[in-house]
């Protein structure tokens, strides 16, 4: 166990320098590159006076150097700054009304496109080689190409107003609206037993989940199936079969164990792709997620509101791929050095 | 190269069926100008007239005919997601081929900015950039660019990394042959076979990723045509039946990327066959 010990730590000391990376790339982006701001907050028509009172406001007089160490001194403290619209409220509280429902979309389309991955992954990779194996990798590519609103509205169209089963765009009923605990409303409407929200907010999950979902099902098809014939050219495989096994067992109690754990790895990155996804997706149903946010103060140039977003982001991602190697090295002993 | 396409099975048809689409798409950006009857940004018709004889992919909402505009909309997409690569490769094919053979501290610090660049979502990324550049063809492709300049780097330096070791350089260095020599005369060449790949497959990221930024209004201004921003236009009447102004443009955007997908997906077979 020490050696893991020693692996969490070595995990955790190279993750600050990931964080300070994305966050100076973040600071270089806002600060940086052309284009100012205050300018592009009030406009070429205001006057210098009110330029240069805003720009004091905002710290931007000081000199590049300071900003950074402000900026970089308050995120350590938690503090996003404050919105520049509507009641100049905190960002990091603005970020929290919205986070949970990305993360809502997020987990499901997660869980659907590593249901679609796994099974067309299982499929290719058993009948490797053959018009099975190739219409899934078809099928890969293909899904990964489709433009996530176009085929978003496609699936509006088709269950939202011809089968008119679901619900096209936001998040619940707002009558149904669970009680606030966790955010994430399926959570809070089981944990307050409200079953008719739960039913609701499913509902709405189903088509941005699902559009999502399949969209990034393709690379796991893909992962799944190298992985699992990887596995299968593996000694203890042969002796599986040599003793007589069914082909089914040692599929599900043997080959595809050991095959998922190399998917671990890779999902770090794809939490990125999800969460980069997730902003074309919510922007199709109108889902009022973190990227629906995000536009919406970037079209009114609330400048410090986006900035924040962005190093929220920046940060979400750097944790999350801390946690999955954390999970991988806990999984497999192999890892750990 | 042709017998080997031809001999490659089902990686050769996807090449074949990928170059199809892509040479037909650039075909239509070249000539946009003669294969479009009518002009992308005069109306020309009532609003949102249904597909007939006279506008093949009909009107949309202020009756400018979708399938002209979707015609000068490969031009848009194709220019801004060329340039951009073309500035990634630039930047990350040489940064790429340093870093690995170089190694030391350079090679540790530069992977390191590159991983985290690499880790952070594209498209969010993008957005950042855009949303502070303002919007515009060269300010999207920069906003791209900065996107995909670590994909180039971290495949061309793991490739360097094991070209490094090799006997022919080994012999370069034994007569020797400066670093930035045996760089780009010996080991370069050996990269662009691998670059071919990357590019095919980068590329129909790209194509989504501009498509993207352009639905999301960050890429061009009205009335450029172009695919993503058209789609964005026709979605508020999307559900009420109007759907020739999204459909189409939409379909071009997913054939696009695919065709490059598949390109991608076959050669890179093509190579791991060679490799084995």
């Amino acid at each position: 166990m020490a050696s893991l010990k020693a692996y969490i730590a070595t995990r955790v000391v190279l993750t600050v320098p990931m964080i300070l990376i994305l966050l100076t790339l973040v600071f270089f982006v806002m600060r940086v590159l052309p284009g100012n701001p205050v300018i592009a907050i009030v406009g070429m028509k205001a006057s210098p006076k009110y330029i240069a009172e805003l720009e004091h406001q905002l710290g931007l007089d000081k000199p590049l150097w300071q900003q950074y160490l402000d900026y970089l001194g308050k995120l350590i403290q938690g503090d996003l700054g404050t919105s520049m619209i509507w009641g100049r409220r905190p960002v990091i509280a603005e970020i929290m009304d919205h986070f949970p429902a990305t993360l809502e979309l997020t987990i499901c389309s997660f869980i659907v496109s590593i249901i679609i991955g796994i099974a067309t992954g299982m499929i290719a990779g058993v009948k490797k080689g053959g018009k099975v194996d190739f219409s899934m990798r078809v099928y890969s590519i293909v899904a990964y190409s489709l433009f996530i609103p176009w085929f978003g509205m496609m699936l509006q169209l088709i269950f939202g107003v011809w089968l008119n089963v679901l619900p096209v765009g936001g998040r619940i009923d707002p009558l149904l609206e669970p009680k606030h605990i966790t955010g994430l409303y399926i959570i809070d409407s089981i944990l307050t037993l409200n079953f008719k929200s739960l039913v609701n907010a499913l509902e709405h999950l189903a088509l941005p989940s699902l559009t999502l979902g399949i969209v990034l099902s393709g690379i796991y098809t893909r992962l799944v199936r190298s992985s699992l014939i990887e596995v299968f050219s593996q000694d203890f495989i042969r002796a599986c079969r040599a003793r007589g096994l069914k082909t089914s067992s040692i599929l599900f109690r043997h080959g595809l164990k050991n095959a998922l754990i190399p998917i671990l790895t890779m999902m770090g990155l794809q939490f990125a792709l999800l969460l980069a996804g997730a902003v074309l997706t919510e922007t199709t149903f109108s889902w009022p997620g973190m990227g629906t946010f995000l536009m919406e103060r970037i079209e009114y140039r609330d400048f410090t509101t986006v900035q924040g977003t962005i190093a929220f982001y920046a940060l979400f991602v750097a944790l999350v791929s801390l946690v999955v190697d954390l999970i991988y090295a806990y999984v497999d002993p192999r890892i750990r050095y | 190269m042709l017998k080997e396409i031809r001999s490659a099975g089902v990686d050769g048809l996807m090449i074949i069926i990928g170059l199809i689409i892509v040479i037909s798409v650039t075909f239509m950006a070249v000539f946009s100008e003669y294969i479009a009857p009518y002009d992308p940004i005069t109306p020309v018709g009532g609003a949102v007239e249904p597909p007939s004889s006279k506008f093949i992919m009909g009107t949309d909402s202020i009756g400018r005919d979708v399938f002209s505009r979707v015609v000068f909309g490969s031009r848009t997409i194709m220019f801004v997601v060329l340039l951009s690569t073309a500035m990634s490769m630039l930047i990350g094919i040489p940064l790429g081929i340093l870093s690995g053979y170089a190694g030391g501290l350079l090679d540790r610090a530069l992977s390191l900015v590159m991983d985290s660049i690499y880790a952070f979502p594209g498209l969010i990324l993008a957005i950042a950039i855009a949303a502070m550049l303002g919007p515009g063809v060269y300010n999207t492709a920069v906003s791209l660019a900065v996107v995909y300049i670590p994909t180039y780097f971290r495949m061309v330096r793991g490739q360097v990394l094991s070209l490094r070791e090799q006997l022919f350089v080994e012999a370069a260095r034994a007569i020797g042959a400066r670093g930035s020599r045996i760089m780009f005369k010996y080991i370069f060449p050996n990269l662009i076979y691998i670059i071919a790949v990357v590019f095919s497959l980068n590329v129909a990221d790209a194509i989504l990723t501009e498509a993207g930024l352009s639905f999301l209004g960050l890429s061009v201004v009205s009335p450029t045509p172009d695919w993503g921003f058209d789609l964005k236009n026709g979605q508020r009447y999307f559900l009420s039946g109007i759907w020739w102004p999204v459909v189409f443009p939409g379909v071009m955007i997913i054939l696009l990327a695919l065709g490059f997908g598949f390109l991608g997906e076959g050669l890179n077979a093509i190579m791991g066959r060679e490799e084995r």
